[in-house]
């Protein structure tokens, strides 16, 4: 084992071959390109085995994918933003394939307007399509958590594909120190696919796009594949916890720091979570009994093990990386639901804040305790939050100023 | 935790300044994070890198908000707002700038609170194919401002990071670091971790409501032509294209037909530059039939 600076990307790139990939089916994308480059070099000096096909779009990308899963060899491929949604259509395809393989995404936000930062809208808008999905914080989450990915995708009880997803920018772009395995260590952790009855043959044709009419039959391949992504809580503590015995990292649905004895808690995915880890310590110096919930795993939704950690606390905070337009931020209603009509549930207040990769400031987070304090010995949640300054509309509105230099010069203002 | 932001241009060789001194940093058992900041059209666009370097493992992430040194390594991005140099430098912080003129004058230039130290590392500024080794010196000179970081540790950097590169480019390289290493000498250790966020007194954030506003203003639309008019692109220029119109044979369409940003038009039969819009890409240069273009560093040309 050998502890190195490796990106977001590169870290991925690495699981991909400590995971042994067969087939790589490609397609650039900012912030994720850089993952393919590094697979397409390997495989090209031969320090790769395996196959590495770029294809004309996401959307094939995917068919490809899941095609070659249905083969039964072992697949990665990767994505981010437009082209996780350009492909859409293929996700909620081959998932009801029941081919397991592992799709990383690397959040970066939707269009319009476009960008190039990260937030989770991406990630979220596959969030009803059967892959399930597991959220890194650190590079060396992203390596281990592919790895862990594959044992919960290729598990019996499971057999759906998984996407890993890592943060543009502030994961994809950031070296930090990683602990790189042995490919031995790996093999005894991630054993070669067991592909047993996924055999599909260009010699033995099959249908994997199975056409039903009348609801009953569609209503039972739509469940199975609920009940099997169900099922994946239970999976990835397995290997998340068999992965700390092979590597010294267990990993369970919920990362929770300080929370035994929290008072408030913060809710949060993705990279931006440990800027909250900063916040807690602070507020522990402080004298704050402060924690933060992040959930690893979002689908399946961890509610079991989220109302274990959440119900008897006073307060939580959500801080959604994310809007859904008409409603508000994500998680917040997804924690809501799993906490409602639970005895000694926690006030919720809702945040959302790092969006586009707009940063959150040391000052915000302590502010964001404050109010889910507050709200906590009130017992009445205040409105959801737009983590937005004065400063900020300011320069906004110099920038609207010159977007409209035309308008002015044609005497319009 | 020491926090250490590169400014720089594309194609400067921030990413690289980064990394060379992330990898130091970690050579000297230091935990380290290292990141490049960039948009999606950035040569000779103003581009930022930063470093952090700490005992404790690192969770803080993104850009720099309280540097405790910053190093320019071009001084023209020092008067552009956009390029956000100066934001949250305070009375620890210290600035190391590229530059020929002295602390004295920038301080009083920049009504700058904090130390300023400048450098210059290149001999002379008309050998123009030391100009892209600036990255390196950059992080060099850093290096040696930090103070923990051995010679050893900076030269193995230099040679892991510019692993796959030409020898005597790698040597070069290593030349420029160990100069700029020396430079530094009698500053050794100069840079001071600045003080964390602390959760007993903090500044309340100025959080507003946004208000509701008609799709008329909220839609994110620019008219292009006159807004790109308004943005002065010839900022991001390093090297300029200068016309020789004693060699131009008036052919009157190459260079401008190929200019993608549309900034040589012609008059009267000749190319004119548009200096406020020229990014100095240099294609220009390179299509030129009767090469009469030539590219003068930035800070030597005429205005």
């Amino acid at each position: 084992m050998t502890r190195q600076l490796i990106t977001g990307n590169g870290a991925a790139a690495w699981g991909a071959r400590l995971a042994r990939a067969d087939y790589v089916p490609a397609f650039p994308i900012t912030p994720q390109t850089e993952i393919i480059e590094t697979l397409a070099a390997w495989i090209e000096r031969a320090e790769m085995p395996g196959r590495l096909v770029t294809l004309e779009s996401e959307h094939s990308m995917l068919t490809a994918a899941g095609a070659a899963a249905a083969t039964g060899v072992r697949v990665f491929t990767a994505t981010s933003s437009q082209g996780l949604l350009y492909a859409m259509e293929m996700l909620y395809t081959v998932a009801g394939w029941r081919a397991p393989f592992v799709l990383v995404n690397v959040s970066r936000g939707l269009a319009t307007p476009l960008t190039l930062e990260p937030d989770h809208n991406d990630v979220l808008a596959a969030r009803d399509c059967g892959f399930l999905q597991i959220h890194c914080a650190t590079c060396q989450e992203v390596l281990d958590n592919l790895l862990i990915a594959y044992r919960l995708a290729e598990d019996q009880r499971v057999r759906l594909p998984v996407i890993v997803n890592l943060d543009g920018f502030y994961l994809s772009f950031t070296r930090e120190p990683v602990d790189l395995p042995e490919p031995e260590e790996v093999d005894a952790f991630l054993p070669p696919f067991e592909a047993r009855d996924i055999a599909f043959r260009a010699s033995m044709p099959e249908s994997q796009a199975v056409a039903v009419l009348g609801g009953s039959p569609y209503s039972y391949f739509r469940y199975e594949s609920h009940l099997a992504a169900l099922n994946g809580l239970g999976v990835y503590e397995t290997a998340g916890a068999a992965f700390g015995e092979h590597f010294g990292r267990a990993y369970a649905p919920l990362d929770c720091y300080r929370c035994e004895d929290a008072e408030i808690c913060y809710l949060m995915i993705g990279s931006f979570a440990t800027k909250a880890r900063v916040a807690v310590d602070s507020l522990r110096a402080a004298g704050q009994a402060v924690g933060l919930v992040r959930p690893r795993l979002l689908r399946p939704f961890p509610g079991e093990p989220l109302r274990k950690a959440l119900l008897g606390k006073r307060g939580v905070a959500v801080i959604d990386q994310n809007l859904s337009f008409g409603m508000g931020g994500v998680l917040h209603a997804e924690l809501a639901s799993a906490l409602y009509g639970q005895p000694q549930a926690p006030v919720l207040t809702s945040f959302v804040a790092g969006l586009g990769g707009r940063d959150i400031a040391p000052e915000e987070l302590f502010e964001i305790a404050r109010i889910a304090r507050e709200a906590a010995d009130n017992g009445v949640a205040p409105p959801p939050r737009l983590l937005y300054t004065e400063d900020e509309l300011r320069e906004l509105r110099t920038l609207q100023t010159l977007a409209r230099v035309e308008r002015n010069e044609l005497g319009e203002a | 935790m020491y926090r250490i932001r590169f400014h720089g241009r594309g194609g400067q060789g921030m990413k690289t300044a980064s990394r060379i001194l992330g990898t130091a940093c970690f050579l000297a058992g230091f935990e380290v994070q290292d990141a490049p900041r960039y948009g999606a059209e950035r040569r000779g666009a103003p581009i930022f890198a930063y470093v952090r370097a700490g005992q404790a493992p690192i969770r803080e992430r993104g850009i720099i908000r309280r540097p405790d040194l910053v190093v320019v390594a071009d001084p023209t991005l020092v008067p552009i707002p956009a390029a956000g140099v100066l934001v949250g430098l305070d009375t620890h912080s210290l600035l190391l700038i590229n530059s020929r003129e002295t602390p004295q004058i920038w301080k009083g230039r920049l009504n700058c609170a904090g130390p300023v130290i400048c450098f210059h590392p290149h001999s002379e500024t008309r050998e123009r194919s030391e100009l892209p080794f600036v990255g390196t010196a950059s992080a060099a000179a850093a290096a040696r401002l930090l103070g923990f970081v051995e010679l050893s540790h900076l030269e193995q950097a230099v040679q892991q990071e510019l692993a796959g590169l030409d020898d005597p480019i790698v040597d070069k390289n290593l030349a420029i670091a160990r100069r700029a290493h020396e430079q530094m000498a009698a500053l050794e250790g100069r840079v001071r971790e600045g003080e964390e966020a602390s959760a007993h007194a903090y500044q309340i954030p100025d959080w507003i409501e946004l208000p509701f506003e008609e799709a008329r203003v909220s839609a994110p639309v620019i008219h292009a032509g006159l807004t790109s008019e308004a943005v002065p692109t010839g900022l991001w220029r390093t090297l300029r294209p200068v016309i020789d119109y004693d060699r131009c044979n008036r052919c009157w369409w190459v260079c401008s037909a190929f200019c993608p940003d549309g900034a040589i038009r012609v008059a009267d039969g000749l190319p004119v530059i548009d200096y406020e819009h020229c990014k100095g890409c240099l294609v220009c240069m390179a299509q030129c039939p009767p090469h009469a273009i030539a590219a003068l560093p930035e800070e030597e040309a005429a205005p």
